[in-house]
C-alpha cells in the first residue's frame, strides 16, 4: 500500500517534469519552426506544426539582405564577447591574486572598495557612464563598448575566494626555487588553476554576448550594433519580416548553444559560485 | 617567518616596499579601471543631479535639489516605482517556488538527472532580447497566427490582445512568463548546488525520529537547511527585478514609442536621461533616488531575514 503510494507518487512527478521540460522547450521549436518557415506559412490561420519544405534559403537571404547589418552584428558581437572575456579574467585575476596572497597594509580597504560596488547595481550607474563615456568620445565605438565593461568586482571576488583557498605549498616550492609573485602567478598558480577561469570565463561570456542596455546606449551608430542591439530594432520597427528575423535570432544563439554544450561543467561552476553569498 | 632569514630593520623595509609595490602591480590596473569607470561616473552623476544639464556633461546653472523635487513630483517616475513594485511581487514568489520545485524534483530522480537540468537551464542561453522577441511575435502576437491565441482558437475563444490589452493587463502575464522562462534554471541550479550541501546524516536522524518522507522532511530538514540559498535566491530575485529593462523595451516599445503603462525604473530613466530631452541632471537625479531605493530594500531585506546571520 505504501509501496504502491510512492510509486504513484514518483511517476506523477516523472510526468509533471516531462510536462514542464516540453513547456520549456516550446520558444525553441518556434524559433526554429519560424526560422525555417515562408512568411506565408508563419502568418497562416491553421498552426502548422513544422514546414512541410523548411526554408534553409532565409539563412542566405539573411545574409544576403543589405538592409540588415547580420554579419557585421555578429563580428561586432564576437568581438566584444571575446575582448570582454579576456580582458575581464586578465584584470580580475591579477586583483584577485594580489589581494587573496600579496601582504599590504591597506589591502582590506581596497578589499572593500571593491566588493562595495557590486551593492550599486550596474544598471543604476548607466546614466553617469554614458556621460562619462560620451565626454571621451567612444560613443559608437567598439572601445565604449569593451573597456567600460572590463572591471567586474564580480569576478574580482570570485578570484579573490578562490586564490584564498589555493595550496600555499605550490607557491613556497616556486618562492623556494627564487620565482617572485609575477613568475609564480603566471609558472605556478594559472597553470594548476583552469577550472575557475573557465567558469568565470563561461558566465562572462554569455553576459557579453547577451548584453543588451550598454550596447543600447552606447551602439548608436549602425556600425557598432551588435546582435542583440540589431535584433532589437527589428523587433520593434514598424515592418517586420518574420522569418527573417526569427531566422536572424535562432542564428545569434547559436554561439552560446555550443558554449552550453561542451562547457556546461564549467558554466555550472561558475553559477553556483555566483551565488555565494558569504 | 624563517629563523634564517635576515631580519634587520633595513631589510624588513626594503621586503615591505617590495610588497608594496607587487600589490599594486597585480591590483592596480583593475582598481585603476573600477575608479574611472564606476566610481567616478557615481560621483559625476551626484554632481550632475545638482545642476541644469540639458544635452551638456559641464553644466553651469545650479538648481540645488530642483532635479530631486521635479523628479519626486512626476506622476511618472512615481508610477515606474509602482511597476517595480508589482512586477517584484508577481516574478519573486513564482521563481523562487518554481526553482526550488525543478530542484527537489531533479535532485530525486533516478536516471536523466543531466538531461532535465540541461534542458531546464537552457533558456539561460537565450538573450532577454531573443526571448522577448518569441514572445511578442509568436507566443503572445495578438493576431489570431500566435501560439497562445491559436490555442484559445481551438476552445472557440476570441484571440488576445495580449500586450495592449490594459483591462485586463494581460501585457503582465507577457512579462513576467519571459523572465520566469529565461531565468528559473540559474536559480534551480543555485538550489540544486544548495541541495548537494545538506548533510546526509540530518536525514537519517529524522528518518530515526520517524519524520516521513515528503513533506515533513522537506518542512524540517530540507527547507531550513537551504536558508543561506534561500536568502542569496531572493535577493537576487529582488535586484535583478529592480534592473529589470531588456524584456520591457523589447515587448512593448514600438515605432510610436512605449506605451504609458508598464515602464520600470530603468525603462524610465533611459527615456528621461537619453530621450528626446537628453535632460542628463534630472536622469542623474532619478539615478541617485534608485540607487538609494535598492540600497533600502536590500537593507530591509537582509534585516529582514537575517543575512549573515550564523547558520544553525
Amino acid at each position: 500500500m505504501e509501496d504502491a503510494l510512492v510509486r504513484a507518487g514518483r511517476a506523477l512527478r516523472l510526468v509533471l517534469l516531462i510536462a514542464l521540460a516540453v513547456l520549456f522547450l516550446i520558444p525553441f521549436y518556434l524559433l526554429v519552426r519560424n526560422g525555417l518557415s515562408s512568411e506565408a506559412e508563419i502568418t497562416a490561420p491553421g498552426w502548422t506544426l513544422f514546414p512541410r519544405r523548411p526554408h534553409f534559403s532565409n539563412v542566405r537571404e539573411l545574409f544576403t539582405d543589405p538592409d540588415v547589418p547580420m554579419a557585421h552584428a555578429l563580428l561586432n558581437s564576437s568581438l566584444i564577447a571575446v575582448a570582454t572575456t579576456a580582458g575581464t579574467l586578465l584584470l580580475a585575476s591579477l586583483a584577485g591574486y594580489g589581494l587573496a596572497r600579496i601582504p599590504y597594509r591597506h589591502a582590506n580597504a581596497v578589499f572593500y572598495a571593491v566588493v562595495g560596488t557590486l551593492m550599486v547595481p550596474a544598471a543604476v550607474t548607466f546614466v553617469p557612464s554614458f556621460v562619462l563615456v560620451s565626454s571621451l568620445g567612444w560613443v559608437s565605438t567598439l572601445r565604449g563598448l569593451i573597456v567600460p565593461t572590463l572591471f567586474s568586482a564580480f569576478a574580482c571576488f570570485v578570484f579573490r575566494q578562490y586564490f584564498l583557498g589555493f595550496p600555499r605549498e605550490l607557491e613556497d616550492a616556486a618562492q623556494v626555487d627564487g620565482l617572485g609573485y609575477w613568475r609564480t602567478y603566471w609558472r605556478v598558480v594559472v597553470p594548476n588553476s583552469r577550472p575557475v577561469f573557465a567558469a568565470v570565463g563561461t558566465i562572462v561570456f554569455i553576459g557579453a554576448w547577451n548584453s543588451f542596455l550598454w550596447p543600447l546606449v552606447i551602439g548608436q551608430g549602425r556600425s557598432s550594433w551588435t546582435v542583440q542591439v540589431a535584433l532589437s530594432t527589428f523587433t520593434t520597427a514598424q515592418t517586420v519580416n518574420l522569418h527573417e528575423l526569427f531566422v536572424a535570432a535562432a542564428v545569434s544563439i547559436v554561439p552560446l548553444l555550443l558554449v552550453f554544450v561542451l562547457l556546461q561543467r564549467y558554466i555550472v561552476a561558475g553559477v553556483e559560485r555566483s551565488g555565494i553569498d558569504d | 617567518m624563517g629563523a634564517a632569514r635576515p631580519s634587520g630593520a633595513g631589510t624588513r623595509r626594503t621586503r615591505q616596499r617590495n610588497h608594496t609595490l607587487w600589490f599594486w602591480t597585480f591590483v592596480g590596473p583593475f582598481v585603476a579601471g573600477l575608479t574611472l569607470f564606476t566610481y567616478v561616473p557615481l560621483a559625476w552623476s551626484v554632481y550632475l543631479s545638482f545642476f541644469d544639464a540639458h544635452n551638456t556633461v559641464s553644466p553651469t546653472e545650479f538648481t540645488g535639489l530642483g532635479n530631486y523635487t521635479a523628479m519626486l513630483g512626476d506622476g511618472a517616475f512615481r508610477s515606474s516605482l509602482v511597476t517595480f513594485a508589482v512586477f517584484t511581487a508577481f516574478i519573486v514568489p513564482t521563481t523562487y517556488v518554481l526553482a526550488l520545485g525543478l530542484a527537489l524534483a531533479v535532485n530525486r530522480l533516478r536516471a536523466g538527472r543531466a538531461f532535465f537540468r540541461s534542458v531546464f537551464f537552457l533558456p539561460a542561453a537565450c538573450s532577454y532580447v531573443v526571448a522577448a522577441m518569441i514572445w511578442k511575435l509568436s507566443v503572445f502576437n495578438g493576431v489570431r497566427f500566435g501560439l497562445a491565441n491559436t490555442v484559445l482558437g481551438w476552445f472557440g475563444a476570441e484571440p488576445v490582445a495580449w500586450l495592449s490589452a490594459t483591462d485586463p493587463p494581460w501585457y503582465w502575464l507577457v512579462i513576467v512568463t519571459v523572465r520566469l522562462w529565461l531565468q528559473t534554471g540559474f536559480y534551480m541550479l543555485l538550489f540544486l548546488a544548495g541541495l548537494q550541501r545538506v548533510p546526509v546524516r540530518l536525514y537519517e536522524a529524522a528518518a530515526l525520529d520517524g519524520a516521513r518522507p515528503g513533506w515533513q522532511t522537506f518542512r524540517h530538514i530540507t527547507f531550513p537547511a537551504l536558508r543561506a540559498t534561500s536568502v542569496a535566491v531572493v535577493l537576487l530575485l529582488v535586484v535583478n527585478a529592480f534592473q529589470a529593462f531588456d524584456e520591457f523595451y523589447n515587448l512593448l516599445s514600438g515605432t510610436r514609442g512605449y506605451p504609458p503603462y508598464a515602464r520600470p525604473p530603468l525603462v524610465y530613466l533611459y527615456y528621461t536621461a537619453l530621450g528626446q530631452g537628453q535632460d542628463l541632471g534630472l536622469g542623474s537625479a532619478g539615478a541617485v533616488i534608485l540607487a538609494l531605493v535598492i540600497l533600502v530594500v536590500t537593507v530591509v531585506q537582509a534585516r529582514w531575514t537575517g543575512l549573515g546571520r550564523t547558520e544553525e
